[in-house]
């Protein structure tokens, strides 16, 4: 027993080193993917100290969004400058309609009106594109087709184009947001506002403003997580689900780390595929969709704030 | 560094009338009346709960009163934003230190700095053109602030970890790097020794020579108060008891009643 746990799958892993390679391609593609939902978390947790429920949902309306337009006629890059148009209109909403009004209120009420904000999209989106599963338009987009293959190691390795295409894209996005973060004016203002609000209002920042930027922002990284889940599986409600995923990740990384979401991501994707493909057959498969939150919970007691969350200190 | 204004010293430059502020059944502030004018440096004073904070936050926009007007530069209104008052001119600090406590000491003043930053975006990002003349030409004007408030040696240190003397100071950076013209101190020296108070008695005084700020502060030491205001309100449960120079109000039998207690 204790052989088969502790030192069979590691044989395992070394007597067919193409296959290691492969399992970890694979849980890198989809720690890249979780990590993105992460980030579109951390984001608005950073600036608004809420934790924003309806992020999933976000992911699956800007997808069904993107495709709906283009079963509507509407060419695929236009129908994503739309789609981007529409997430804008979304962060402008809900500032207006739902932080405004419940500003310096708990955050359990502001978490709760995420709550909502989730039924509302979902209501949305099925009224305006209907429930049934859809295809992704990764094609129509100019993403990558087919798959490559590599030796490795003796072996061959497998690796879809698009899974390429997906981890390029997101690196340039997260280079991206932490080039804004880092350098721009906003992006300074960004983590003032994360930092102290009311210090912040007494520079003359806008929190309103801020808030309409944070949630386009999330808006934006929920498109593109989107298209890129959208491009692996079909576009449906289930997706929202992989929210779910990005849990686990928030408490490996810190909820208020954009490094801890991207690291958080991998090593959860990593971790789950590893689990996998050698622990899981020991109890017969099937582990992939529990062992993140069993990683999460053990480094929960070792390290409540995370990889690179802020350490919780009070003072009494 | 401070705008050019078209007021000169001594006349009014903020006029606070009949003022009242209620949250729910509680009076923070009940009709109370002052001025503050160009150049001076305005203490306001009183016991703990007199009012004095909820003061400094209705003239910055953080609190609406329900009854009086605000005159600021000639301008009468009831109740603004903080994002007006500070594009107009107005910063303050906070009695239990705001700062940004991830951001480094140059990356909080730079914060201060956000009202007069133009250039767009899209160089911001790309630390090109524009956006780099800019940047540098803050950055400057920051450094003249360290240099003035002796922090140099922490300009790089997260303000999270700095003493709170020193805190105190970032935060007073911060608020000069607004280039105001009201600058409003929530008792800038609480909690300090009797060598940072000092320090922050001359700064205090080097900011209203060198750039001819008008300072309004609430403090609750009594020497530093007599020593460096021009003049005094005192508020007692929300209403104005005594108003004057030092001296006056040192000798109103109003405000050593207020802190020394009554015989009943």
């Amino acid at each position: 027993m204790l052989y088969n746990v502790l030192i069979d799958p590691f044989v395992q892993m070394a007597g067919a080193p193409d296959l290691f390679v492969q399992t970890i391609w694979e849980g890198l593609v989809a720690g890249v993917l979780y990590a993105l939902i992460a980030l579109g978390f951390v984001l608005i947790f950073k600036a608004s100290g809420v934790f924003n429920f309806a992020q999933g949902m976000m992911v699956v309306f800007a997808a069904l969004t993107l495709v709906g337009l283009h079963e509507k006629g509407v060419p695929a890059w236009a129908a994503l400058l739309l789609t981007l148009g529409v997430m804008a209109i979304l962060a402008i909403a809900v500032e207006r309609v739902v932080l405004r009004p419940l500003v310096n209120q708990p955050d359990i009420i502001l978490f709760m009106a995420t709550f909502g904000l989730t039924f509302i999209i979902i209501g949305l989106g099925e009224f305006i594109f209907g429930g049934e599963p859809k295809q992704m338009i990764a094609e129509e987009l100019g993403l990558p087709q087919g798959t490559m293959r590599f030796d490795v190691l003796g072996g061959k390795v497998l690796i879809q184009k698009i899974d390429v295409a997906a981890a390029v894209i997101a690196s340039l996005m997260i280079a991206a947001l932490a080039l804004f973060f880092q350098y721009t004016r906003i992006g300074r203002a960004l983590r003032a506002v994360a930092d102290s609000h009311k210090a912040a209002l007494s520079v003359g920042i806008s929190l309103n403003q801020i808030w309409v930027i944070v949630w386009f922002a999330a808006g934006i990284v929920a498109l593109i997580t989107g298209i890129m889940w959208g491009a692996r599986s079909d576009v449906s409600f289930a997706l929202q689900v992989i929210a779910l995923k990005a849990l686990p990740v928030l408490i490996l990384g810190g909820f208020t780390s954009i490094p801890g979401a991207i690291v958080g991501g991998l090593i959860i994707g990593i971790g789950e595929k590893l689990a996998e493909f050698y622990w899981g057959p020991l109890v017969g498969g099937g582990i992939e969709n529990w062992v993140a939150f069993v990683i999460a919970l053990i480094f929960l007691m070792v390290r409540p704030q995370g990889l690179f969350g802020d350490k919780i200190i009070e003072r009494i | 560094m401070a705008e050019t204004s078209t007021l000169s010293p001594g006349e009014i430059m903020l006029k606070v009338e009949n003022v009242s502020l209620r949250f729910g059944g509680v009076k923070a502030i009940t009709d109370v009346s002052f001025d503050i004018q160009k150049g001076e440096i305005r203490a306001i004073i009183g016991p703990n709960g007199a009012g004095k904070t909820s003061m400094l936050n209705v003239i910055n926009g953080f609190y609406h009163p329900q009854d009086g007007t605000i005159t600021y530069k000639g301008a009468t209104r009831a109740k603004m934003k903080p994002y007006v008052a500070a594009s107009q001119g107005i910063a303050r600090t906070f009695q239990n230190v705001a700062l940004f406590k991830g951001m480094s000491t140059l990356d909080n003043i730079m914060v201060g700095r956000t009202l007069k930053m133009k250039s767009n975006f899209f160089w911001q990002v790309f630390r090109h053109g524009p956006a780099m003349t800019e940047e540098i030409a803050h950055r400057r004007h920051v450094e003249e602030i360290i240099d003035f408030l002796e922090i140099e040696h922490i300009r790089k240190v997260p303000v999270g970890k700095l003493p709170y003397g020193l805190q105190k100071r970032v935060e007073l950076g911060r608020a000069l790097a607004m280039e105001p013209e009201l600058l409003l101190l929530d008792e800038p020296m609480a909690g300090m020794n009797l060598e940072e108070k000092e320090d922050m008695c001359r700064f205090i005084l080097d900011v209203k020579e060198q750039y001819g700020t008008t300072i309004a502060l609430i403090e609750h030491d009594m020497g530093v108060v007599m020593d460096l205001s021009d003049r005094v309100v005192v508020l007692e449960y929300g209403r104005k008891i005594a108003d004057g120079t030092p001296d006056e109000v040192k000798a109103n039998q109003a405000v050593i009643d207020a802190y020394l207690g009554v015989a009943h």
